[in-house]
């Protein structure tokens, strides 16, 4: 059986998904193909070393793929598709737009989010943000799967290079899309999706000048900020930084739930965080239930305490 | 100049789920059921795309059991002119409803078809791809932000390393991330008035789509394991010692 396995990149880097990715393609009964397209990309060939597993790279360079389309890849996959048994992208909004529009050409149902792979055909996936998972035997002759990143640990690559192809571009470009621009987000945190450490704050911060408690506390630790709905829908930080079913589902190793009351629209978003510290003045807040650590108090005591502590390490 | 808005019924994203106890399937009996958020914020979006007479006509569609009927009536409430039922008990998973959107959308010809990124159920994130595929259109999807000139849409689209922004020519599919507005609510007045606007039904059949099985099957579904609750701590110089020695994560 045979995979291929298509990377997200920026051209000049890999993104840190491929790793992983690598690693799940891994599990699969299948030898793995690579597929980098992108403009003068050629250099990143080289980080794909030789296994028992990973045959080739194919390499589509083109000023067509500087800045990549749907339309445009999804056309490519379809082409290359049908002489693989598994497609497989990261879940990032990169794989997520385009591996359905791929496989709906093709006919195909496909899965999104794979958390783990148990054989061949059977998945497990999240639903409900979380709360529930579903395991799947999907019974296409052609799986495409988007697979969560940070449920397959990175794995390491050494020794000689996979062999490259080269692919000539098979695409009519349609151009009836066309790329305008690209704003990368300068965080001066780090981002809420890959931070270690994150400090939420929730309506009992009480205001907007209130809520840079939050920030101070998240810069002694050099976290990302987080919100509960509550407090983004109060006005205290814009939505960029809710967690929660609607928002952003996050994982890091400590998250620490300021005037967080704890609902389960929020847990969502949170509960698979390594460490959870809640603070809250209610002691009967359901967000000290899912809490490894709690304090219950004036957090307008407690945070500044907390500040000021790690001021002394 | 039409806009299509796929509207889904969900479980409301505040309540608490169980699933059956053969653990077979979510058990959403006696559940409060609304629109899908994501849907609701691609609903607004093509309202004020109507009152800024950029397009002319917003029609609502939900797929499923007759139950959706109130998904719709909600939706004609916010402002939908009219709204359609595919009214079908089977199994509406990603690749059926693109296709039936897809059909619907060729008796209709739409020029915008709005959608949520995802229902807030399955999670999928992918009907608006594979309907944007489907009919070849083009696809901004995770937009936050949409300018409609003359033939084309500007969006920008919430990508994970920031913002990108495309230019759609008509017509064209594009799915609504959160930050893309906040959605009205439906007054009163607008909730008796949404009972005089036409609502109408369709079968998979008048759409000439075969409802085919889907060619994969749930084996189980599961609650992931529980957080276990902690302990509540005095100090915050205790907590600072149990997060150095015992969580080690300072």
């Amino acid at each position: 059986m045979k995979t291929l396995l298509i990377v997200e990149h920026n051209n000049e880097s890999l993104n840190a998904s491929t790793f992983s990715m690598l690693s799940a393609a891994m599990l699969l009964p299948s030898i793995i193909t690579v597929l980098i397209a992108g403009s003068q990309c050629e250099p990143l060939t080289a980080f794909f070393k030789k296994n028992e597993k990973i045959e080739k790279v194919i390499l589509l360079d083109s000023p067509d793929y500087q800045t990549p389309l749907a339309e445009d890849l999804a056309a490519l996959i379809v082409k290359l598709a049908p002489e693989y048994d598994y497609v497989l992208a990261p879940a990032s909004t990169f794989g997520k737009n385009i591996l359905p529009r791929a496989a709906a050409i093709l006919g195909l149902s496909m899965l999104s989010d794979v958390l783990h792979i148990h054989e061949a055909d059977l998945f497990t996936r999240p639903i409900y943000a979380g709360n529930v998972l579903e395991t799947v035997r999907l019974k296409e002759k052609i799986k495409f799967l988007t697979l969560r990143p940070s449920s397959f640990s990175p794995m390491s690559m050494q020794g000689e290079a996979v062999p490259v192809e080269k692919i000539a571009d098979p695409i009519v470009h349609e151009r009836r899309a066309q790329f305008i621009d690209h704003e990368l987000t300068v965080y001066s945190r780090p981002e809420l999706q890959s931070a270690r450490t994150i400090i939420a704050g929730g309506r009992g911060l009480q205001n907007k000048e209130n809520f840079k408690l939050i920030e101070q506390l998240a810069d002694k630790l050099g976290a990302a900020v987080g919100a509960s709905r509550a407090a983004v829908d109060a006005g205290f930080i814009s939505n960029d930084f809710q967690i929660g079913q609607t928002g952003k589902v996050v994982a890091p190793d400590l998250y620490i739930a300021v005037g967080i009351s704890g609902a389960i629209q929020h847990l969502a978003g949170m509960k698979n965080s390594k460490v959870v510290v809640a603070i809250n003045k209610d002691p009967d807040a359901p967000i000290f239930q899912g809490a490894d650590y709690g304090l219950v108090g004036d957090l307008f005591e407690i945070v500044p305490q907390l500040i000021a502590e790690l001021d002394k390490d | 100049m039409k806009a299509l808005v796929a509207v889904k019924r969900v479980v409301d994203p505040y309540v608490k789920i169980h699933l059956k106890p053969d653990g077979s399937a979510v058990d959403l009996n006696s559940l409060k059921m609304v629109m899908n958020p994501f849907d609701e914020i691609a609903l607004e979006e093509a309202l004020r795309l109507r009152e800024q007479g950029k397009i002319q006509e917003v029609i609502a569609v939900s797929l499923g059991s007759v139950a959706s009927q109130e998904t719709l009536r909600h939706a004609l409430a916010l402002g939908a002119d009219s709204a359609i039922l595919i009214q079908t008990d089977a199994w509406l998973y990603p690749l059926i409803t693109a296709k039936l959107l897809a059909a619907l959308a060729g008796q209709l010809s739409p020029q915008l078809i709005m959608l949520g990124k995802q229902a807030i159920d399955s999670d999928n994130n992918q009907v608006g791809q594979m309907l944007a595929g489907l009919l070849n259109w083009p696809q901004g999807t995770f937009v936050s932000r949409v300018t409609m000139e003359a033939d084309r849409l500007v969006v920008k689209r919430e990508i994970d390393t920031g913002l990108e922004t495309l230019s759609l020519q008509l017509p064209a599919v594009l799915t609504s991330d959160l930050r893309l507005n906040t959605p009205r609510y439906a007054t009163l007045p607008n909730i008796v008035k949404a009972k005089q606007k036409p609502l109408s039904v369709m079968t998979p059949e008048q759409l000439q789509v075969v409802m085919e099985a889907p060619h994969y099957e749930v084996i189980k579904v599961e609650m992931p394991r529980a957080r276990k609750s902690g302990v509540k701590l005095n100090s915050v110089a205790e907590l600072i010692e149990k997060l150095k020695t015992e969580a080690k994560v300072l």
